[in-house]
């Protein structure tokens, strides 16, 4: 088995290492597309209300 | 001293008045108590060496389900304001309703319990030592209980917000007390336990009678 | 910290921050990866399955911290009355709740073959489990509200409540397993800690703390630009 297989073969135990490293990797990853994908979100919230604040130029009451 | 009494004989006129709902609780810990007999099997042993188990995570999942009453219709009414604003100080208030609200649950439950271990088939050694954690227990229950009241008061989904916050907060004084009963099966003194529940309860007292009335008081101000 | 109780102030912080711990956090946690993966020896009795510690423990680590983190963050939103330490906590529990579902999940992996159950009645797992309803429970409370700032302080209690709580359940779960001595003594530590298996849980360590700082920064960011977006199309109604 060369050295590349033996890494993935994981000594036999690959379905247990491999599963669990691969979770750490996509909740860490997921959970910064998410946050970031809210934040796109609110900004464009954000910017669409200040544009439309910035088109009335009389004081609010 | 006269205001405490005063206040929870409001409270116990206030439990007479709707005691079906503390019926209602006792009924639902019997019928748990049902529930996990069935999900055992009819296997005598097994039962009997579960009984304590079944009997505290029954009386958790009944006091925990009478919480929503503890405060709401108080609140509702507006009579939390008043007594916010009365000089009555707000942990009397929460001191006398957690008295009354554990003659409404736990206390029933304890008067209950013996219902449980006759079916269950509890050796009757081990009567005292339950017993003694339901009595120890159960107001503790009542007391952490008020905090995630207090804490929930007024939210949306409140019936099942606050059996999910207040159940794993509950959970170490039903450690304590199924861990004395198994001692006491195992024939060993169980005194070290009960003291722990003891000492639970005292720990619990001025931590509800100082966070209660603090969730309360931020209820109150938002309105 | 007062100087950052200024919205603006603290979207300069987190604008300069965030980039920097994002880095710090991508390459600590590589590196971290591939000492435990890679690097690391295998354990002579569990093999390579204790390579699972190397993420297990560190998001265990995080899982215990980050509720820390969240009842100091609440302490200060309720005692000091910091405007801004709400928002933090409620940036921050979410990624706790990650961080204990992670602990959890791995520690499952790991118990599978090394001692032949999903799911291991140990102090630790459990109490790590609770600790999770407890995050739950707190994220739960800032929707349960209409009033919003309600729902704030009503999870900033809690949170205190829970960090209170938190040793007394760690203890009694202890007692509880202790009590029902299973056959072999389960120590999901696994092996006595030497340099070499020292090192990937550090680094790994440090890359999730890293990492919580840059998404606690970015969440917090976030929910104050929600909470003057909101401030505004509520003047805008009025106008």
């Amino acid at each position: 088995m060369s050295a590349l297989e033996s890494f993935f073969h994981m000594g036999g135990y690959a379905a247990y290492v491999w599963p669990a490293v691969g979770l750490t990797l996509a909740v860490l990853l997921g959970f910064v597309a998410v946050s970031l994908r809210r934040l796109k979100r609110t900004r464009r919230q954000l910017d669409a209300l200040e544009a439309t604040r910035l088109r009335q130029p009389k004081s609010l009451p | 001293m006269s205001a405490f009494l005063a206040l929870s004989r409001r409270e116990l006129l206030l439990l007479w008045r709707q005691r079906g709902e503390p019926l209602i609780a006792l009924a639902f810990f019997l019928l748990a108590a049902l529930v996990f007999a069935f999900g055992a099997g009819p296997d005598a042993a097994l039962l009997q060496r579960i009984a304590p188990g079944v009997l505290w995570a029954s009386a958790l999942f009944a006091v925990v389900l009478s919480l929503e009453r503890l405060f709401e219709s108080d609140h509702a009414e507006g009579a939390l304001d008043q007594l916010a604003l009365s000089p009555i100080s707000l942990p009397m208030v929460v001191a006398a309703k957690v008295l009354v609200h554990w003659l409404g649950s736990g206390f029933l439950l304890l008067l209950a319990a013996p219902l449980v271990a006759l079916a269950y088939g509890l050796p009757w050694a081990l009567w005292p030592t339950l017993l003694l954690t339901l009595l120890l227990g159960t107001p503790s229950l009542s007391l952490i209980g008020a905090v995630v009241a207090a804490t929930a008061l007024g939210a949306r989904r409140g019936g099942v917000l606050i059996p999910l916050l207040a159940l794993p907060l509950m959970l170490p004084v039903l450690i304590l007390g199924v861990t004395a009963a198994d001692a006491a099966a195992a024939g060993l003194a169980d005194g070290a336990h009960l003291l722990l529940l003891g000492a639970a309860l005292l720990f619990a007292l001025p931590l509800s009678l100082v966070a209660a009335p603090a969730a309360l008081r931020q209820a109150l101000e938002a309105g | 910290m007062q100087r950052f109780a200024n919205p603006g102030r603290f979207l300069r912080l987190a604008d300069a921050l965030i980039p920097w711990a994002a880095t710090v956090a991508t390459a600590l946690i590589l590196l971290g990866l591939y000492l435990g993966l890679c690097v690391a020896p295998a354990d002579y009795q569990q093999g390579d399955t204790v390579r699972i510690m190397y993420v297990h423990v560190p998001a265990a680590w995080m899982a215990l911290s980050g509720y820390l983190f969240l009842a100091v963050v609440s302490a200060a939103a309720l005692v000091w009355r910091h405007p801004l330490a709400h928002l933090v906590a409620k940036a921050a529990s979410p990624l706790g709740a990650a961080f204990t579902f992670l602990a959890l999940v791995t520690g499952s992996l790991w118990g599978r073959p090394t001692w032949g159950t999903w799911w291991v009645w140990d102090g630790r797992l459990t109490s790590v489990l609770v600790l999770f309803f407890l995050y739950l429970g707190h994220m739960a409370l800032y929707g349960a509200f209409d009033d919003e700032r309600r729902g704030q302080k009503a999870a900033a209690i809690l949170a205190l409540v829970g960090a209170v709580n938190l040793p007394i359940i760690k203890f009694s779960v202890d007692w509880w397993t202790t009590l029902h001595q299973p056959a072999s003594v389960f120590r999901l530590d696994g092996p006595t800690i030497d340099a070499q298996m020292l090192w990937p849980l550090l680094v790994t360590a440090l890359g999730f703390m890293a990492y919580f700082l840059a998404l606690v920064l970015l969440r917090a960011k976030q929910e104050v630009l929600s909470q003057r977006a909101r401030a505004l199309a509520l003047l805008q109604a009025g106008a």
